[in-house]
């Protein structure tokens, strides 16, 4: 049986909490030790998000429509036929207003929301670096067409985690009226070299 | 004809389907969602950043293994949450052929509420492409 004195932990490294008042967020170089038991300790340039941005909001600049256009493009796109999507009698048998959308369509404001973060200097992420690391909506009810959404995008999390830059955003998205209609979580990892 | 509650037992399991992504759904979905990442549809700008090839969008794994959970329900509008984790990448290479996604899911939890809870995987070229892919929907 291994030793659990062999067991590493590629984890949480404390220099991403050495950032000084509003320093923005940087590529470091910096030692740590290789994943594997065995493996020789390296120079890796490590990304590190400055945790000072934790709660930094981005509101969308004007509100989202929803129409049956673009919901219909969405559905293309993922090859569902569903006839929900794209036929309004089908929707209204189903006991909605109008058409409705994916349960991925809120994608669109979370993408948007995330565009205005990573294109904040002051958070210095580097899109190309970027891999989506989790997704989550919770959903109050489907988006349906002539749905008029505001966004609000937030920073609810940020970490460094074997090299890694770790950035965890929500999006709230409410109707008109003010009703909460979903909520869409994203975790984007900005890679380290 | 939607799913009712009473249908539905813990270890129902949702009949697995392949989707089938190439190039061409890719770019589609580009347009559609509004990721450009130049990683989901240019070769030589994903294998500069370390990738073996273009990768699909992980958003398009997520809708695709909705479409598992929202041709069993009947509804899409009943899905109450949905969360992935993308574990690995689905590697599209340019050719006809493309990748394949094979999207399975199982009930393992019946919630006195009229919902229940629904675990998904994905599999895409002997990987496990998607991780703790739950979903809470309400049945009838």
């Amino acid at each position: 049986m291994p030793s659990p004195a062999r067991r590493r932990v590629w984890a949480v490294a404390p220099f991403d909490l050495d950032f000084r008042p509003g320093e923005r967020s940087a590529r470091r170089a910096v030692r740590v030790s290789g994943p594997f038991p065995g493996q020789k300790d390296q120079e890796r340039e490590t990304v590190a998000i400055n945790a000072e941005y934790i709660g930094r909001e981005y509101p969308a600049p004007e509100p989202y429509e929803v129409t049956r256009g673009k919901i219909r493009e969405f559905a293309e796109a993922i090859n569902d036929p569903n006839p929900v999507y794209v036929d309004r009698a089908a929707a209204e048998a189903a006991g909605y207003p109008d058409v409705i959308a994916p349960p991925t369509f809120p994608v669109i404001l979370g993408m948007a929301g995330s565009a205005y973060a990573v294109a904040d200097p002051e958070l210095g992420v580097d899109f190309s670096r970027v891999v989506h690391g989790d997704q989550s909506f919770h959903y109050s009810r489907p988006l349906r067409a002539g749905d008029v959404l505001t966004a609000v995008t937030r920073i609810t999390d940020v970490k460094t985690l074997g090299g890694n830059g770790m950035l965890t955003l929500e999006t709230v998205a409410t109707a008109a009226d003010g009703e909460h209609v979903v909520t869409a979580g994203m975790m984007l990892v900005v890679r380290g070299e | 004809m939607s799913l009712r509650h009473a249908d539905v037992e813990v270890g129902t399991e949702l009949p697995e389907q392949t989707f089938r992504v190439r190039r061409l759904d890719l770019v589609r979905y580009a347009g559609a969602s509004g990721d450009f990442n130049p990683i989901h549809w240019n070769e030589r700008f994903a294998k500069s950043v370390g990738l073996p090839d273009v990768i699909a969008h992980g958003m398009f794994t997520m809708a695709e293994a909705g479409r598992v959970l929202t041709d069993w329900t009947g509804d899409p509008g009943c899905v109450v949450d949905y969360s992935v984790r993308f574990s690995a990448p689905v590697v599209v290479p340019d050719d006809d052929e493309g990748a394949d996604i094979t999207v399975g899911g199982k009930v393992k939890a019946k919630n006195d509420d009229g919902t229940v809870n629904v675990l998904l995987t994905a599999r895409s070229g002997g990987a496990k492409v998607l991780a703790k892919s739950t979903a809470v929907v309400r049945l009838a």
